[in-house]
């Protein structure tokens, strides 16, 4: 079983719902990625999304477009995060990490080194957003090939036939974009997430995460009544961003056990 | 013979094209698939589409013999298809003119663009105005710049121009910035992409609504010089003037030759030319020939004509170089720049920078050829918008 699907499982018996943060690979600096990994974990994070950098990131708001930038200032490449997610597991063997990024990075490596490399990294799951299910066809074989989840978008605006083909495809769970804009927007209403959500449980039997937009503990344990997990980005990044270099660690971990309390006030209702 | 037929339904040009975009603009694609394939064969919207090119555009274009200039250049006959006459003064109004018509039958009330040099923010502030839409054009802060002349025009023509802060701040990011503004505000927008690249329909739309510079052409030449002729020669940026030109004769083999920017010289790595230099990725929205580092990165380019200066190219082209239908070169700056010169000098026209890459390469070619072949170059935009830069080049301020 993936390590992913053990999570979800581990989670169901518990009654509790999974806390994903996600963070650029090499924002603010490479050294600091692995410790900072490490903290997310300490801080009740279930399983971490790692942003590949990209000089495009084009369904990014502001936040992650510049945390994207900082890291390519160092100029970490896909194969850098690799490394970095092969030093993680040294010391984590257990928390699933997902790749999320743009097509042409893995596209530059060629899918076949990329999802040999990636397994031997420990990488779990893969998220490409500008690979929908219609050019995933190839892709997802090759992911599988290596037992590594294809996880896959869906969003306010996916008609109901199309969740269907989604439903087909995707593994470890699938990622609902709460909002219509990109990553980082202010416009989330709960009650759409909640309608729609109602919608895809009939269609989806793997795990719902919503993400894009979750800003707060109030939120975050708004979502986490709905959803099977909460993905927080933008937010954490800003975190990232305001804080002194020194205080980093210590921030995010204070913000990202914030959201874990949030979240597990949900699910201890059920 | 074999029948020119791409896309297939999904937009694929062989390996190339398709639908690259995050899951959040596929229902707003579908949606504009959909009604592109119900107006692509619509009698009315075709009619529409065609006065409007008549009237407000001032088509047809006609085809002009550079004589003085091809005597000098002692070789084959120098034609051009004069797009720089066009309303707005390039081809890109065409095709500003059948989206804005599509996105008036679609119900939207709001536009937006991308913008390099501006001549497409231009173009599409110009049809806004002209169907009463509201219009945001993208710009790379560092095109405002280079480009203040169009970014005044578009606002005299009400258009709101947004300068674009990320990235390398030119034409890439501009379109990043549209695509990020038409999934915020799906319901309303009507996104006019201004080249034969994004996401499937746009090339195939784009390609259909600038197809008529071809199909001009071939009508104007069989009725003038009784023949088609020897050569077609277009500049390459993202590659909607070229395809334009050359699509109502892909079936014929006439040769078909693009020019892209080598802009400083290939060898300098400061240039724009992706099918020559490039190698095959995914951006905007479709697989095609990128400019790109080694881990995937899209990398600065430079060209001294700012409509040449993006990384990508249509994935048709990337087809048709694969394919071998079509040759893909490059001019550098200082070549565009002479080409640029003489066509003043010998012609009084004044061409654009893009299309003075086109023109450089007809006069390296048309000395090795006899006096009775005839080059066809599209000259698809006036050089006005680049008095700034030429005189630059020159040393001179104004």
């Amino acid at each position: 079983m993936s390590r992913i699907t053990t999570v979800f499982d581990k989670l169901r018996q518990q009654n509790r719902k999974a806390l994903i943060p996600f963070i650029t690979a090499g924002d603010p600096q490479p050294a600091l990625m692995v410790p900072l990994m490490h903290e997310l974990v300490k801080a009740g994070a279930d399983i971490l999304e790692l942003g590949v950098p990209f000089s495009d990131p084009m369904a990014d708001g502001p936040t992650i477009q510049r945390s994207s930038e900082r890291a390519l200032k160092y100029g970490v490449g896909l194969k850098d995060v690799l490394s970095m997610v092969e030093e993680f597991r040294k010391d984590d063997t257990h928390t699933p990490v997902v790749l999320m990024g743009y097509a042409n990075p893995i596209e530059a490596m060629g899918y076949e080194a990329f999802t040999a490399r990636a397994k031997g990294a420990g990488i779990d799951g893969v998220l490409t957003v500008d690979y929908p299910p219609e050019e995933s066809g190839e892709w997802v074989e090759y992911l599988n090939r290596q037992q590594i989840d294809a996880i896959f978008l869906l969003s306010p605006t996916t008609p109901q036939t199309r969740v269907e083909q989604v439903a087909k495809m995707a593994q470890g769970y699938v990622y609902y974009v709460s909002l219509k804009g990109v990553t980082g927007a202010t416009n989330l209403d709960l009650r759409d997430v909640a309608d729609k959500l109602i919608q895809l449980r009939s269609r989806i039997s793997i795990p719902i995460g919503v993400g894009f937009g979750i800003r707060d503990s109030m939120t975050a344990k708004a979502v986490a009544e709905l959803a099977d997990a909460v993905v927080v980005g933008s937010r954490i990044i800003e975190e990232i961003e305001n804080s002194a270099e020194e205080n980093i660690l210590t921030n995010v971990y204070r913000l990202v056990t914030s959201l874990r309390s949030a979240i597990d006030e949900a699910g201890s209702k059920h | 013979m074999k029948v020119y037929d791409l896309p297939d339904s999904r937009g694929h040009f062989g390996p190339y094209g398709g639908t690259f975009v995050a899951e959040t603009l596929i229902s707003a694609l579908e949606d504009l698939r959909v009604q592109y394939d119900r107006y692509r064969n619509d009698a009315d919207f075709q009619a529409e589409f065609a006065y409007e090119l008549k009237h407000y555009v001032g088509r047809p274009s006609p085809i002009y013999h550079a004589k003085r200039w091809s005597a000098h250049l002692g070789g084959a006959q120098i034609l051009l298809k004069r797009e720089d006459l066009n309303h707005t003064g390039a081809h890109k109004i065409n095709n500003a003119i059948g989206q804005a018509l599509l996105a008036r039958r679609m119900g939207k009330s709001r536009v937006i663009a991308e913008t390099g040099a501006g001549q497409h923010g231009v173009a599409s502030a110009t049809v806004a105005a002209r169907y009463g839409m509201k219009c945001i054009v993208y710009m790379g802060s560092v095109d405002v710049e280079r480009q203040a002349a169009n970014v005044y025009r578009m606002k005299l023509l009400g258009a709101t121009v947004i300068p674009v802060e990320s990235g390398s701040r030119t034409l890439k990011d501009a379109l990043n910035e549209a695509m990020r503004d038409w999934v915020t505000n799906i319901t309303d927008t009507f996104y006019i992409i201004g080249t034969v690249a994004g996401p499937h329909p746009y090339p195939m739309m784009v390609r259909d609504f600038q197809a008529i510079i071809g199909r001009e052409a071939m009508a104007q030449m069989q009725e003038e010089y009784d023949r088609q002729p020897d050569a077609l020669i277009a500049c390459v940026g993202g590659g909607s003037n070229a395809i334009g030109l050359f699509y109502p004769y892909l079936d014929s083999d006439i040769r078909m030759i693009g020019v892209e920017a080598a802009g400083r010289g290939i060898e300098s790595g400061q240039h724009a030319a992706a099918l020559t230099q490039g190698r095959p990725g995914v951006l905007h929205g479709n697989r095609t020939y990128l400019i790109q580092d080694a881990n995937g990165q899209i990398i600065e380019t430079h060209s001294i004509s700012a409509g040449l200066d993006y990384p990508g190219v249509g994935p048709e082209h990337a087809w048709l170089k694969d394919s071998n239908r079509a040759e893909y070169i490059g001019i550098t700056d200082d070549q565009a720049l002479e080409a640029f010169h003489a066509l003043c000098h010998y012609e009084g026209i004044i061409p654009a920078l893009e299309s003075s890459h086109a023109l450089a390469y007809a006069a390296q070619l048309a000395p090795t050829l006899a006096r009775d072949k005839l080059l066809l170059v599209n000259l698809s935009g006036r050089g006005d918008k680049d008095m700034t830069t030429v005189a630059q080049a020159s040393d001179i301020t104004f």
